[in-house]
């Protein structure tokens, strides 16, 4: 089986965030990068199927220079080579723009399986796995918890709302977007990284790929979320304080 | 001019290409990191409550999976199932594992002094039988050279080991002391004199499991509580005449090559120590109010965390300079012997920050800081003993300079013209010497070195505070070049104004120290009217532009409050 990943290089989660002076992105001169961590469960998904049933991992990720790094982390880890889609600012850019880079460097390929992280831990948009399907003309599936191989096809299951959970079969090729914590990720081992090097890694251009990146939509402002404290007193009987809370905690602060 | 030879850098510049810092860290040096920061977070620090409290299995689980990372061999030649890596890999990889002494401890015991022992002298045979499975941890390493009563005096130990009449072994008696990993150690790498002559002291590879072997009762010490510390007993044990290590007669040549490597590694594992202290101590200062507010507002507790951190980038910039020398050198025995006076700082330097940093680190905390519930209380503990094994830092400051003197005496080093250089210059000159603190540190510590060396000559070997007091100087002088080129190198990124400020600071306290060294030295040295003119001499050295340290320290507190943890 042919698993492509694709993956993104967003901010590690541990760095200080500061927004940079345009007020649209984040000061990136202090910050380390890391896997997008749905991207990171995805590649171990695909690791995973190869071990069960052969094939090859290949990495696709777009962005600048620095995403070389997480390219390397998933070779490391044991992808067989990358494609790099080489292009600065990103950021500025829709959804749809990156979809198309992406599906254009995916076509070529022609893998049995596509596999992302259901959303990016810096954007969130959660759009980029279904919109390349969609350019792709692929059936996809969303909130991947679980992949295997059956026949001709996968099955799947998928997260639904409040612990329930949908099981999907379909053909492939297919274009499937994971979730986060379904597997254990492994860790790239010393030997990994050194193979690392060696691993092919093919840069493409948006020129080459002959896709023009747009902006329909655009990002005016980026703001750190205000820190807001409310109490509030319940009244009544014990029983009727305990409703209530559980209400509250249920619909407005949507913890249980 | 090419790189800096062992103990060159007393009398030649550094150029910044030549200063091997973590800002020369490759992409796969950065990714080493990144997975053994990975393992540290989800395998090592879950199971630090276990090993502390001496379970030793648990420990040994945790080395056995870093090795399925290859963390165990990075420096091992992959036929052995390394990693064929270089020094700065290993040090990386150290540095991570620093974090907690105790599992420093078996890692360092097990990977460091077990392993390389054989993986540097051993024979193919003996490597067959050893090696691959030290690399895998399926066996566990020591070494056991300290004796009851030889420590410091290695060459003093009573172990023998007589050729048997078969001549096929040779029958061990004696007993080693302190012992790490001896508790779990499958193979112990252990010194003894060959028919009990003092020119045979040997090393030897020593099964746990042979006849005759003991090991003793875990010993109670004062901290790295969950590493594991015991006396081991050869009664009578048979070993294989296969089993000698290197040749016999030349067991002490691997014993202070073997200390060479482990002084260098010290540096990480105590920089790794520090940074996990500083990152806990500014979070500490950040959560505890008093007086209505955090207690990092304050400049005193600010003072003390700019501090921390200053000393952190003089350790790691020592160390990591070292570590690029003897990589370059290309054979890593010979570079940490060819740098052993390096090797030396880099031990007594690293080891000292690493206590004053537990010390303030504690003292941040407070109340809290003296109670077990809170890190810092058991890294103080843990702290201590670095400044005790791989040679105390009274041996190493003995050493560091003996060997200056040794290397001169050698033709290895041109430490007789560059003292007579000095002497001519400071003797023709009046005004200011030299803009660069480093480099005046330097001139203090040759001048002084020559001084000394003119006054006792052979001599000077019983002279143990003067050959401390150089070391001092020589010592901090390294250190000044080494913060300052690195300073340079950082000064076109984003945090070249916090390397500024660093650097500043360091160069400013490191002088105070050299200076005051220096003038015991001098006073030891001369009398009198010569003594008068020295002191003079001193003082047109030691004279800077006065920096405002409290503003510097205040400004790099700042970006520590802000960030969380260590700045570089």
């Amino acid at each position: 089986m042919k698993i492509l990943v694709a993956l993104k290089q967003v901010p590690a989660r541990d760095s200080l965030l500061r927004i940079d002076a345009s007020g649209r992105w984040l000061d990136e001169s202090d910050l380390s990068f890391e896997i997008n961590e749905p991207d990171a469960y995805a590649l171990e998904a695909a690791l995973q199927l190869k071990e069960q049933h052969g094939g090859e991992v290949v990495v696709l990720s777009a962005g600048p220079e620095r995403a070389v790094s997480a390219i390397r982390e998933a070779l490391a880890k044991g992808a067989d080579r990358a494609i790099h889609v080489e292009q600065e600012n990103l950021g500025e850019f829709d959804t749809l723009s990156l979809a198309k880079l992406l599906a254009a460097a995916a076509s070529s390929e022609k893998a049995d399986l596509i596999l992302t992280g259901l959303q990016s831990d810096d954007l969130g948009s959660g759009q980029t796995g279904v919109i390349m399907a969609e350019l792709l003309g692929l059936p996809h599936a969303t909130i991947i918890m679980a992949v295997e191989a059956s026949g001709q096809g996968v099955r799947v299951k998928r997260e639904l709302e409040a612990g329930w959970f949908q099981h999907v079969s379909m053909p492939l090729p297919a274009v499937l977007t994971i979730q986060s914590g379904i597997n254990k990720l492994r860790y790239a081992t010393l030997m990994g990284i050194k193979k690392a090097k060696t691993k092919e890694v093919r840069k493409l251009t948006a020129a080459e790929l002959g896709v023009q990146p747009e902006s329909s939509v655009s990002l005016l402002r980026i703001y750190q979320p205000k820190r807001v404290k409310q109490t509030q007193m319940l009244a009544g009987a014990p029983a009727e304080q305990a409703a209530q809370l559980v209400e509250k905690l249920k619909f407005e602060a949507r913890v249980i | 001019m090419s790189q800096l030879k062992g103990g060159e850098f007393l009398l030649r510049a550094a150029k910044m290409e030549d200063v091997f810092s973590p800002e020369d860290f490759t992409d796969e040096h950065r990714a080493i990191a990144r997975a053994t920061e990975e393992f540290w977070d989800n395998e090592v620090a879950p199971q630090l409550e276990e090993i502390q409290h001496q379970n030793h299995d648990a420990a040994v689980r945790v080395l056995r999976k870093s090795a399925e990372l290859g963390l165990t061999g990075v420096v091992v030649p992959e036929q052995w199932g390394g990693m064929e890596m270089d020094m700065i890999s290993a040090m990386i990889v150290a540095e991570v594992l620093g974090r907690d002494g105790s599992y420093a401890a078996w890692h360092g015991a097990h990977a460091g002094i077990g392993t390389l022992p054989l993986a540097l002298f051993g024979t193919e045979v003996l490597k067959k039988k050893y090696l691959k499975r030290l690399v895998s941890a399926e066996f566990v390493g020591a070494y056991a050279l300290t004796e009851p009563h030889a420590g410091s005096d290695a060459l003093a130990a009573k172990t023998r080991a007589d050729l048997a009449p078969d001549g096929a072994h040779y029958v061990m008696n004696g007993s080693k002391m302190w012992i790490t990993n001896a508790g779990k150690a499958d193979i112990f790498t252990v010194f003894a004199k060959v028919n009990g002559e003092q020119d045979k002291f040997t090393a030897f590879i020593v099964e746990r499991a042979w006849p005759g072997v003991k090991v003793g009762a875990e010993e109670k010490k004062m901290g790295i509580k969950g590493s594991s510390t015991c006396a081991v007993y050869f009664d009578n044990v048979k070993v294989p005449v296969e089993n000698v290590l290197g040749e016999v007669g030349r067991g002490h040549v691997i014993a202070f090559n073997i200390l060479n490597v482990g002084r260098l590694k010290l540096g990480p594992f105590a920089v790794g120590g520090s940074k996990q202290v500083l990152a806990q101590s500014i979070k500490y200062a950040k959560e505890r109010q008093a007086f209505g507010g955090p207690i990092a507002r304050f400049g005193m507790i600010r003072h003390k965390l700019a501090e921390m951190a200053i000393r952190i980038f003089a350790a790691e910039s020592v160390a990591y300079r070292a570590a690029g020398d003897v990589e370059r050198f290309g054979d890593h025995l010979k570079g940490a012997e060819e740098y052993a006076v390096e090797c030396s700082y880099v031990k007594v330097l690293a080891s000292e920050v690493l206590d004053f940093v537990v010390d303030e680190g504690v003292q941040v905390h407070g109340g809290y800081g003296y109670h077990q519930d809170y890190f810092v209380e058991r890294a103080y503990r843990d702290s201590r003993i670095n400044r005790i094994f791989e040679g105390t830092n009274e041996i190493n400051r003995l050493l560091a300079t003996g060997m200056l003197l040794k290397r001169a005496k050698r033709g290895q080093l041109a430490l007789v013209e560059g003292v007579k250089k000095l002497q001519d210059e400071l003797m023709s000159a009046t005004g200011p010497v030299d803009s660069d603190v480093a480099a005046n540190a330097k001139k203090i510590a040759l001048f002084a070195l020559g001084l000394a060396y003119q006054r006792f000559r052979d001599q000077i070997e019983d002279q143990q505070e003067v050959l401390a007091g150089i070391t001092e100087c020589a010592m901090n002088a390294y250190a000044m070049e080494s913060v300052s080129v690195r300073r340079c190198k950082l000064a076109s990124t984003g945090k070249a104004a916090a390397a500024q400020d660093v650097c500043d600071v360091y160069l400013d306290e490191a002088m105070n120290v050299v200076e005051q060294s220096a003038r015991s030295v001098l006073a030891a040295s001369s009398e009198g009217d010569a003594l008068r003119v020295n002191l003079a001499i001193l003082r047109r050295l030691a004279k800077r532009e006065q920096v405002n340290v409290i503003g510097a320290r205040q400004r790099i507190a700042s970006k520590l409050l802000e960030s969380g943890r260590y700045l570089f």
